[in-house]
C-alpha cells in the first residue's frame, strides 16, 4: 500500500507541475539517484563516498562529448555513458577501496576536484567553457518520465539486492569485514561490484543532466553533487533507501524556491541538516514507517 | 595417534614496530588432533593465528598447509582452502539476523565448489548449521538480529561461521573466555563432535582446566618465543612455563 502511494505519487508529479517545476522535478530525480546511490554505500556498504560528482562529471562528459563528435542521439548516448562512466568511476575508486570510513570519503571527494584541473590544465573536452548546444531530449515528458522511471526501478532494485545474497555479504562488509574474508570472500571484489552499482546510479544521472541542458561543462563536477544527496539522505533517513529520494525530491524545489537567497542557500541546508540531526535524526522515513506501524498494529487490536 | 600433519608453521617471525611479536616458532597440526596454544596475555598467540591465515605477514618463516605453502596468500584465499578461524573479539555481522550471518560463508567458493557451483537452498542449510551448534530450531533465536544476542550465543555464531565453510582446520582464538562454566560445559562436546568429523582445531585459551580436557597437545608461548611443546600435564610441570605464568619459579 505505501509503495503503491508512492509509485503514484511520483508518477503524477508532472502532470499537475507547470513548466518550471516540471524541470525543477528533472533536476530532483537526479539527485534522488545520487541519494540513492549515496544511501546503499553508506549503509549497505560501509563506504562514505562522497564522489556524486565524479559520478555525474563522467556521466554527462562522456555522453556529451559523444553526442557532440560522433552526434549519436541522447537516448544512445545515455545508456553507453551510464555503462562506460561507472566503469570508469569504479576504476578511479579502486585503488582506494581498501580505506574505510571517513579515508575513503575524502579521498572519493577530491577525484572531482581533480577532474576539473585536469580539463582545465589540459584545455580539452571544451576546457573552461564548456560544450553546448548538444542534442537534448524529445520532450519535457521524456524527460521527465525517463528520470521518474529510473529513479523509481533503481529504488525497488536496490531494495531487493540489498536482501539478496550480494546484499547480505555487503552488509557483513559493513559490520565487519575481517570476518568476511575469514569467511572465504573477496571483500575488494564484493566493494567494487557495490560501487559499480552505485556508480551506474550517479552515472545515469549525470548523462540525463547533459541532455536535459543540452550542455557540458566543469560546473557536472560541481560540489552540490556530492553534498546535497548527504542532506538528503539526512532528512529522509539513512539506510531507508525510500528516504533519501524522498529527501531530494523535498529539498531539491526547496533550494529552489531559495533561489533568491543566492548563496545564503548554502547556510539554510546547513540549518535544516542540523534540524534534522537534533530533533529527528533517524530522519523522516524511519520515523513516519515507526508511527505507520504503530498504526497499524493499533488498528489490529 | 600421529597422524599425518596438516598444517606446518616453520621459524615463522613477526615484528610490529621494535616489538617481536612472534620469534621462529615451530610447530605442527596433526589431522583430528586437538591442539592447544597458551600462555600470557601479550605473548603473541592472536598473532601466530593472523599469520597462519594470512591477516598478518610473517617477516621470515613460513606455514605449510597439507606440504603447500600458503604465506604470503590473502585471507579469503586461505579461508577457501579450508583453515577457518575465529576472532577473540566477537565479530558477528550485527545487523543481521543470526541464520543470515551464515549465508555469507555460505557463498564462498569453497562452498560454492563443495556444491556443484549451485547454492541451493541457503537458508535451510543456515539454519540447520544453528540447529547443530546449539540454536533451538523452535525458538525465534535464529531470527533475531545477531547484535541482540547473548555473548553464549556469539560465541556459537562464530563457530558456526567456520562450520559453514565446511573446513578442514578450524582456528578457535578464546572461545571459552567470557563464558559461564555452564555454558563452556555444553560447548565441550560440539568440539569434541567436531574432531571427530575429522576437523583439525587449535585453540588458543587462558582457560586452562577446560582445554586440557579436550587437547592432546599444547605449546606454551611467552613474549613471542615458544617456551614449551608436548602433552598438557608434562608441560605445566617445566620451570619456564610456571616462571612465565607465576612470574616465578617454584
Amino acid at each position: 500500500m505505501p509503495r503503491t502511494v508512492l509509485i503514484v505519487g511520483l508518477l503524477l508529479l508532472p502532470l499537475i507541475l507547470d513548466m518550471y517545476w516540471q524541470r525543477v522535478m528533472c533536476t530532483a530525480g537526479i539527485y534522488a539517484m545520487l541519494a540513492l546511490a549515496f544511501d546503499f554505500l553508506a549503509a549497505y556498504v560501509g563506504l562514505v563516498c562522497l564522489g556524486g560528482a565524479l559520478f555525474i562529471g563522467a556521466g554527462g562528459y562522456i555522453s556529451g562529448l559523444l553526442n557532440a563528435y560522433l552526434g549519436w542521439p541522447p537516448l544512445l548516448c545515455i545508456p553507453i555513458a551510464t555503462l562506460a562512466g561507472a566503469v570508469i568511476s569504479t576504476f578511479v575508486l579502486l585503488p582506494c577501496l581498501r580505506l574505510r570510513g571517513i579515508y575513503f570519503a575524502i579521498v572519493s571527494f577530491m577525484f572531482p576536484l581533480f577532474a576539473v584541473y585536469i580539463i582545465v590544465a589540459l584545455n580539452v573536452f571544451g576546457g573552461t567553457e564548456g560544450i553546448s548546444a548538444l542534442a537534448i531530449l524529445p520532450n519535457i515528458w521524456v524527460e521527465q518520465y525517463l528520470i521518474l522511471g529510473m529513479v523509481v526501478v533503481s529504488l525497488f532494485a536496490i531494495r531487493r539486492l540489498v536482501n539478496e545474497d550480494i546484499g547480505l555479504i555487503l552488509r557483513g562488509i559493513k559490520d565487519n569485514d575481517q570476518a568476511v574474508r575469514a569467511s572465504g570472500i573477496s571483500i575488494t571484489a564484493y566493494k567494487t561490484k557495490a560501487v559499480f552499482i552505485a556508480s551506474l546510479m550517479g552515472c545515469f544521472g549525470g548523462a540525463y543532466l547533459s541532455h536535459l541542458y543540452g550542455w557540458l561543462g566543469l560546473s557536472l563536477f560541481a560540489m552540490d553533487f556530492s553534498i546535497l544527496p548527504i542532506a538528503a539522505c539526512v532528512m529522509g533517513g539513512m539506510g531507508s533507501l525510500v528516504g533519501p529520494v524522498l529527501g531530494a525530491f523535498i529539498l531539491t524545489p526547496m533550494s529552489e524556491a531559495l533561489r533568491g537567497f543566492g548563496q545564503l542557500r548554502v547556510v539554510l541546508y546547513c540549518l535544516i541538516l542540523i534540524g534534522f540531526m537534533v530533533y529527528k535524526p533517524e530522519g523522516l522515513m524511519n520515523y513516519i514507517e515507526r508511527k505507520y506501524h504503530q498504526f497499524e498494529h493499533w488498528e489490529e487490536v | 595417534m600421529e597422524g599425518q600433519s596438516v598444517l606446518q608453521v616453520r621459524n615463522i617471525s613477526k615484528a610490529f614496530g621494535g616489538v617481536q611479536a612472534v620469534e621462529d616458532v615451530n610447530f605442527t597440526l596433526h589431522k583430528g588432533e586437538i591442539f592447544g596454544v597458551i600462555g600470557p596475555n601479550g605473548s603473541g598467540k592472536t598473532t601466530l593465528v593472523n599469520l597462519i591465515t594470512g591477516f598478518v605477514r610473517p617477516d621470515s618463516g613460513e606455514v605449510l598447509f597439507k606440504g603447500k605453502k600458503i604465506t604470503g596468500i590473502q585471507p579469503h584465499k586461505i579461508a577457501n582452502l579450508g583453515i577457518t578461524r575465529t576472532f577473540q573479539i566477537m565479530r558477528p555481522y550485527h545487523s543481521l539476523s543470526a541464520f543470515k550471518n551464515l549465508i555469507v560463508p555460505l557463498n564462498s567458493p569453497r562452498v560454492r565448489r563443495s556444491r556443484g557451483g549451485k547454492l541451493g537452498d541457503r537458508d535451510g542449510v543456515a539454519i540447520d548449521i544453528l540447529e547443530d551448534i546449539g540454536f533451538e530450531r523452535d525458538a525465534r533465536v535464529p531470527y533475531k538480529t545477531a547484535g541482540s544476542l547473548p555473548l553464549g550465543y556469539l560465541k556459537r555464531l562464530e563457530l558456526g561461521r567456520c562450520i559453514a565453510l565446511k573446513p578442514e582446520v578450524i582456528i578457535c582464538d578464546e572461545i571459552f573466555s567470557g563464558l559461564s562454566m555452564s555454558e563452556i560445559t555444553s560447548m565441550i562436546p560440539l568440539l569434541e563432535r567436531l574432531q571427530m568429523e575429522g576437523i583439525t582445531m587449535m585453540m588458543i585459551e587462558h582457560r586452562l582446566r577446560e582445554l586440557f580436557r579436550l587437547t592432546d597437545r599444547v605449546i606454551v608461548m611467552n613474549f613471542g618465543q615458544k617456551i614449551a611443546d608436548g602433552l598438557p600435564d608434562e608441560v605445566m610441570e617445566k620451570k619456564e612455563v610456571k616462571k612465565a605464568y607465576l612470574g616465578r619459579e617454584t
